[in-house]
């Protein structure tokens, strides 16, 4: 077993035991800590996919920005394992199996599908994920897209400026 | 690394994500299971981009094949962050309404 897919193993078991704890756990400041763990262990996985631009871009972005926006808001709220609203057990019960079918559904058929079967993710190597291509990607096919996502972050800064004022 | 492992495990994130968002009633932790299947979904667009440059590889030493399943997850990165935003500024609002972050709540928009 080489060192990749220990990594990719132990990396991966995290992100799964972080994801089911960010549903199990009571606190929601537990929660938020939990799913930066799976963020963390996703850019690991970037890592070693050797996209490092992704695997930074999704530490400052998603870890960093967008988590302390959640902590804040929870801490605002001064939620608490106490005041956590519960669902019936009944409720809980459907929602997992639901979900656990959608899994399994979806499990047999990439399980079958011909496309899927022999093909390999390269590790390690390649330069596409370096920020030299992506950076001339970005500006010379996708330039459109990304001038108009300037106009999207202006719309939701105003948006979440009008949305959070008080009257 | 085979391409079918990284499927499983975006799959089990994003089942985990689906879960999460069917079992609890706090609405910030429904809102963070999205998240969380937004970074699944990445995860699997990062995957096949390298699946695909691989075998473009073979043909052309220079391609640069795969690179727009990296750029889209940049641009979901984008989309996601500007949804944060606005959705924690309608949690909050929210919460100042009903004194609660319990999405059962929700059903007042109603009227």
């Amino acid at each position: 077993m080489s060192t990749t897919e220990i990594l990719f193993f132990f990396l991966s078991a995290l992100a799964l035991f972080s994801a089911i704890m960010v549903v199990l756990s009571k606190n929601p400041v537990h929660s938020v800590l939990w799913l930066i763990a799976v963020f963390f262990s996703i850019s690991g996985h970037y890592i070693l996919l050797n996209a490092q631009f992704l695997a930074i871009v999704n530490l400052i972005v998603y870890a960093g920005a967008i988590m302390v926006l959640f902590l804040f808001v929870i801490m605002l709220m001064n939620l608490n394992a106490e005041s956590e609203p519960q669902k019936h057990l009944w409720m809980k019960l459907a929602g997992v199996v639901s979900g656990g079918c959608f899994f399994l559904v979806l499990v047999s058929l990439v399980r079958q599908a011909a496309d899927m079967t022999d093909k390999m993710a390269l590790m390690g190597d390649g330069n596409i994920g370096l920020i030299k291509n992506l950076g001339k990607a970005l500006f010379t096919d996708f330039v459109v897209p990304f001038e108009i996502t300037s106009v999207l972050f202006l719309s939701a800064m105003v948006g979440a400026v009008v949305i959070g004022k008080k009257e | 690394m085979p391409i079918q492992y990284y499927i499983y495990l975006s799959l089990a994130l994003f089942s985990i994500g689906i879960i999460g968002v069917l079992t609890r009633r706090n609405a910030i932790i429904v809102f963070m299971c999205i998240e969380l299947m937004l970074n699944a979904v990445n995860l699997l667009l990062v995957a096949f981009s390298k699946m695909h440059y691989g075998m473009a590889l073979a043909a052309d030493p220079a391609t640069t094949a795969g690179i727009d399943g990296q750029l889209f997850v940049f641009f979901i990165m984008v989309v996601a962050a500007a949804e944060v935003s606005v959705g924690l500024a309608i949690i909050v609002m929210m919460f100042r309404n009903t004194h609660s972050v319990d999405i059962n709540f929700l059903n007042r928009l109603k009227n």
